[in-house]
């Protein structure tokens, strides 16, 4: 019997879920032939934090917080998705303003994201000059968020029929500055790499996925785009005021990473065309409803008469009485389809609260993504999926 | 539209069916429920070749105690919909739709970690959030959310300190 060659096994790998070039944790079980993958399991759930469970022992607007951790690359979409939600099911309308506002936040946390992605991915490919460019124009958006919000990450600044308050003075002139600088780093960024033979060699023909494998997998957002198929909820299902801007949804054709690459830094040239067009338009007006049963009373109210008291009283204590009820919103999430699943029994408190979450759904088909490929274009496809941990696994 | 449309299809499989908030939703049986949701899939003028998402939801004191739901898309016609099965809680399976949508691959995995639900059919039915050990379905709603099984015995610095310093 002739002993079995080593060079004919199977070799079984983890790349365990603290790796320096994968961002998140995040597990393959690899079975390697040699250096190329046989079959890669995906095994995530490492930060998982219980999201769906918690959010049902507080009240609808303690999820809030909750939200912002789930892709916290992007929080501002979360929390408007879910507050969009909840007022579906409340049926109650927000103000002109607070759709232009949560819209500009939105496109804002967008490219935020994109930049986080694009910059990792090509600081794992040996672009770190890039990355640092990008992280450097993320952090004049981050000022911006600060400026707006409080918070560069955690932002809880969307509420129940509108927000904790309006955009500052001279949001519009720093927004210009900072788009200035962004535009010049982004050019900057572009000629470096979107016709570098190092980068086109690693990125281009790895990781495609093609189209009837991504619809089959409910992959959406820049994943499904780069294989062509132009499905964004900004456009098939227009929530805010989406429908009143002139935009582009950039698509690629073969479904590989430079595709998806390319669709995520024209995106960002798309939504800065959202913002400047909403900040031209911008309505005046309050932020927030004045409904009692929905929104906080004004503080000179809370502090100086006994209705506004209790008004602010009941909606702490017991939370916001939305009727008993489901619906289903989702938003153009940084990475797709983000799907807020909402379950309502009457009460204060939510009954179900379900995310949809996007890259979940990008992470199943990675291992078709992967099969065939060598270790090194793990690091690549994994980093032009963009799996934020806090989304995956909740 | 879309439920009269369904209602016409498919007759008496259809349970219940209701439109609110601008959103449609059906419930059927789980009997025939995978020849319904391939006919949702391939029929034109349904054409819901996208699954949103699966989940389910626990009404504990309900019978049947859990409804599976799912959210369908429809990438060509633009429009959605929820189909939702009711689960008993002591006979909780459903078939799995791994064949129509491969987004059920994970997304049931989720759905039988969370609630305990079995989907048959699934060629790899196993949990995928939580850990291999872990005992019991977690959002099930008599799973209290402050229960703790660590893996690593924990260990309380003020009750047993590991080192006798101060």
């Amino acid at each position: 019997m002739t002993p079995s060659d080593p060079s004919d096994e199977i070799m079984e790998l983890q790349m365990g879920p603290s790796h320096p070039a994968s961002h998140g944790t995040i597990k393959f079980n690899l079975k390697l032939d040699g250096e190329r993958i046989v079959d890669c399991d995906v095994e995530v759930g490492y930060l998982h934090r219980g999201f769906e469970k918690m959010c049902e022992q507080g009240t609808w607007t303690q999820c809030f917080p909750y939200t912002d951790r789930l892709n916290y690359a992007s929080p501002c979409i979360n929390n408007v998705g879910f507050a969009l939600a909840v007022e579906k099911l409340l049926d109650i309308e927000i103000t002109e303003r607070c759709k232009y506002v949560r819209m500009i936040m939105s496109e804002v946390a967008r490219i935020a994201d994109h930049l986080t992605c694009l910059g990792a991915a090509s600081n794992e490919v040996g672009a770190g000059t890039v990355f640092m460019y990008m992280l450097e124009a993320r952090e004049f958006l981050y000022d911006l968020i600060e400026a707006v919000t409080g918070a560069r990450l955690t932002v809880t600044w969307c509420r129940v029929g509108g927000m904790t308050h309006d955009l500052p003075a001279g949001f519009a002139d720093q927004m210009k500055s900072s788009f200035a600088r962004i535009d010049q780093v982004l050019s900057d960024c572009d000629k470096l790499l979107s016709r570098n033979r190092v980068f086109i060699d690693r990125m281009s023909g790895i990781g495609i996925l093609p189209k009837e494998d991504a619809i089959s997998y409910g992959v959406s957002g820049p994943l499904l785009r780069a294989t062509g198929i132009s499905y964004d909820v900004r456009k098939a299902h227009p929530y805010l005021v989406y429908d009143r801007m002139n935009f582009e949804v950039p698509t690629g054709e073969r479904g590989d990473n430079y595709d998806r690459f390319n669709v995520r830094f024209r995106e960002m040239e798309q939504s800065k065309r959202i913002i400047e067009q909403a900040l031209a338009t911008l309505p005046e007006g309050p932020v927030s409803i004045t409904d009692p049963k929905v929104v906080l009373p004004a503080k000179e109210k809370v502090y100086n008469s006994i209705e506004g008291l209790m008004n602010h009283f009941k909606l702490i204590m017991e939370g916001i009485h939305v009727p008993a009820g489901e619906v289903y919103q989702a938003v153009e999430g940084a990475n797709g389809e983000l799907g807020f699943y909402v379950v309502s029994d009457g009460s204060g408190r939510p009954y179900r609260v379900r995310v949809r979450p996007p890259c979940f759904l990008g992470m199943s088909a990675l291992n078709k993504m992967l099969v065939g490929h060598m270790i090194p274009d793990i690091i690549t496809t994994f980093g032009m999926v963009n799996m934020i941990g806090g989304e995956c696994d909740r | 539209m879309l439920i009269e449309k369904l209602k016409q299809r498919f007759g008496g499989e259809i349970l219940g069916a209701e439109s609110a908030h601008g959103e449609e939703t059906i419930t059927i049986g789980r009997e025939h429920a995978y020849d319904i949701l391939r006919a949702l899939r391939d029929e034109p003028g349904f054409e819901f070749n996208f699954l949103s998402d699966l989940t389910a939801v626990d009404w504990l004191d309900r019978k049947p105690r859990f409804d599976v739901v799912y959210h369908l898309n429809s990438l060509t016609l633009s429009h959605r919909l929820r189909v939702k099965i009711g689960v008993d809680g002591t006979d909780a399976w459903v078939d799995s739709v791994v064949g129509n949508w491969g987004a059920a691959d994970w997304l049931e995995r989720e759905v039988f970690d969370m609630f305990g639900i079995d989907f048959k059919g699934h060629p790899d039915l196993r949990r995928i959030l939580m850990y291999d050990s872990f005992e019991g379905h977690p959002l099930r709603k008599d799973y209290r959310y402050d229960k703790r099984q660590p893996i690593v015995d924990e260990i309380d610095p003020i009750v047993n300190p590991r080192h006798s310093s101060r």
